[in-house]
């Protein structure tokens, strides 16, 4: 499969580096650009839409490089923003059609079009309303019609679920999922909720202060379908962890008391009882636990080094 | 993405060409601009003075309207250069107040709700961006000035049959291109401020400022040094040069003083600046404009 987003040593400086070197190949249906605060996920956003240029390095959709072909990607790119964007004093059924026509859509089609978006969204009934009028939530779905109007093959949606109630929440998660599933366009999902991303995306990108902290296929991760075992112990436990390291197991110290592991073939759960017994250590509590993207952020915010580095690497100490 | 079917679906079909994106924007502008009723009586109002001109263009070939008028030959103002060029000045100033009312908000409204970015991220740019808003003042100026002008110019010329037409296109080359200069420089102007101040009110007040001001504090420079020097900050006498060059009614010396202030005798010409000057200021104008716009104009602002 092509790559859908190719970061091709992706750099950006505002008189300071804002990103760092950024290099992958995403092929996902659903990507999902995660990351604290001033990470970078908005700017590498506006950098592959052209708003930025690379102070060095490149990038590429669907093998169109962003700075020679900026023009030739936006006809593709459909783009949510995160802050409120809209034209004034417009119903929505004219804005979404003003949009689908700056994307070169005939007038007529436009029109159609921008009724079918509408209705796509739910905001069918609402269409001839004037956008100052909508709730928060209904300006989110007007802007994700916006996005969508002209058809595109790549949709880029910044914080969509930003503000929106949790009945809201979920019809833009669906649509999300049912634009993914469609099979007709890719999607690029920025969040800062982890729950967006891990219902509607493949692929993750975790970026940490301007550099691609973790790549994941979360579709494989899922399919790999490993447990973690989850133990919360008491007492002085570096001579446990060492002798689980010693029964060949793939472990994580998570806290002072807890311990992630894999359990390797022929290692049963008593033994880690029997390791504990003759230490001395009191295993309080044991969980099986799939490797959730919430462990795979929490270990990425965690590393310092801020390295590229797969999924499977999170339990290697 | 039928609306029976929701579902999404891509869209494969013919698309506009490009050089024409720009001027979707005036078009779902006037939507809303014609919506007004303060604007579409300015508007009404512009057609007057064409067609107070358009009569006496009548009058001067019809000998029994001049009878039933009582009016003679003598009485009505020849239509000369100076005709047209009267007609261009009085459409330039109904023009100005024209564009205060629909330049200021074009560019502001945008930045005010951050609708930069759903333009930008678009096959389409910044500089169609700019040039379809200024369009829509660009439009809607030439349907008051060098259209109407022009009408009129033919008009005469039918009138007057023989050689005339050919013996005087310089006139029309001075509307049209007079006219397409004041319309460009408003436009200018009026979107550079646009891009500049965001609250729509404010927006209007400093056009106004930014034509009267200089013009008044250029009278002054005038009066205290005995000079035409401060013409050359004039929006109004930089235009009115201008299209006095462009009809041929340009005069250097405007005036002259001969007598005695304190006991000395004193004599000097007022000699109006050279019209390349006011060609020059009004590139620098513009030039100015067009820096603003691309420095304000922008999908999103960076914070250094």
């Amino acid at each position: 499969m092509n790559s859908v987003i190719d970061l091709d040593g992706l750099s950006v400086d505002f008189g300071r580096p804002i990103l760092k070197d950024l290099r992958a190949e995403m092929r996902g249906k659903a990507i999902g650009l995660l990351g604290p605060n001033g990470a970078g996920k908005t700017t590498l956003i506006h950098t592959l839409l052209g708003f930025h240029p690379p102070s060095r390095g490149t990038a590429r959709i669907f093998d169109q490089d962003i700075t020679a072909g900026a023009k030739q990607i936006r006809r593709f790119i459909g783009y949510m923003p995160e802050r409120d964007s809209f034209i004034a004093k417009m119903t929505c059924v004219h804005f979404v059609r003003l949009m689908g026509e700056l994307s070169g859509l005939p007038s007529e089609t436009a029109l159609e079009r921008a009724h079918e978006a509408l209705f796509y969204v739910g905001l069918g009934e609402a269409r001839y309303r004037k956008l100052d009028t909508y709730s928060l939530g209904m300006k989110q779905l007007a802007k994700l019609a916006q996005a969508i109007v002209h058809g595109p093959k790549l949709i880029i949606l910044d914080e969509p679920t930003n503000g929106l109630d949790p009945p809201t929440r979920l019809r833009m998660i669906k649509l999300i999922r049912d634009i993914r599933d469609s099979g007709q366009a890719n999607i690029v999902l920025s969040s800062h909720l982890l729950r967006d991303v891990e219902e509607t995306c493949d692929e993750i990108l975790v970026l940490k202060e301007g550099r691609i902290a973790v790549y994941a296929n979360l579709e494989e991760e899922r399919k790999a379908n490993r447990k973690f075992l989850e133990v919360e112990t008491r007492g002085d436990n570096r001579a446990f962890v060492e002798a689980i390291g010693g029964l060949g197991c793939e472990y994580a110290q998570t806290g002072e008391r807890r311990i992630k592991l894999v359990l390797q073939n022929g290692v049963e759960v008593r033994d880690l009882y029997k390791l504990a017994a003759e230490r001395q250590i009191q295993i309080r509590r044991l969980n099986y636990k799939r490797d959730s993207l919430e462990d795979i952020f929490l270990k990425a915010m965690e590393d310092g080094n801020g390295q590229e580095f797969s999924a499977q690497t999170l339990t290697r100490n | 993405m039928a609306v029976y079917e929701h579902t999404y679906r891509q869209y494969e079909g013919p698309t506009t060409p490009e050089w024409s994106r720009f001027l979707i924007i005036p078009r779902h502008a006037y939507r809303s601009i014609f919506g007004s009723k303060l604007f579409i009586a300015l508007f009404v109002a512009c057609f007057i003075y064409p067609l107070i001109a358009s009569i006496f263009i009548y009058l001067h070939h019809n000998v029994n309207a001049m009878a039933i008028m009582r009016v003679s030959f003598g009485d009505l103002v020849p239509i000369d250069a100076e005709f047209f060029q009267t007609f261009i000045t009085v459409q330039g100033i109904i023009g100005f107040f024209l564009n205060m009312l629909v330049g200021p908000p074009l560019i502001s409204r945008d930045l005010a709700n951050n609708a930069l970015p759903l333009y930008l991220c678009r096959p389409f740019s910044r500089a169609e961006y700019v040039i379809g808003k200024m369009s829509v003042v660009m439009i809607l100026l030439s349907l008051i000035m060098w259209i109407p002008g022009l009408l009129l110019f033919g008009f005469q010329a039918y009138l007057e049959g023989g050689g005339w037409l050919w013996q005087n296109l310089h006139i029309a080359l001075a509307i049209f291109v007079g006219s397409l200069v004041w319309i460009l420089l408003l436009a200018l102007l009026s979107q550079a401020v646009s891009a500049l101040v965001k609250w729509r009110m404010a927006a209007s007040a400093a056009l106004l400022a930014i034509f009267f001001i200089p013009s008044a504090f250029g009278e002054i420079i005038n009066n205290i040094f005995n000079t035409r020097g401060g013409h050359l900050i004039s929006l109004r006498a930089i235009i009115g040069n201008i299209w006095s060059g462009l009809f041929g009614t340009f005069v250097r010396q405007t005036g002259s003083f001969r007598g005695r202030i304190n006991g000395q005798r004193i004599s000097f010409t007022l000699i109006e600046p050279p019209l390349w000057s006011a060609w020059l200021a009004l590139i620098l104008i513009g030039a100015l404009c067009l820096y603003l716009l691309v420095r304000k104009v922008r999908a999103y602002e960076v914070v250094r």
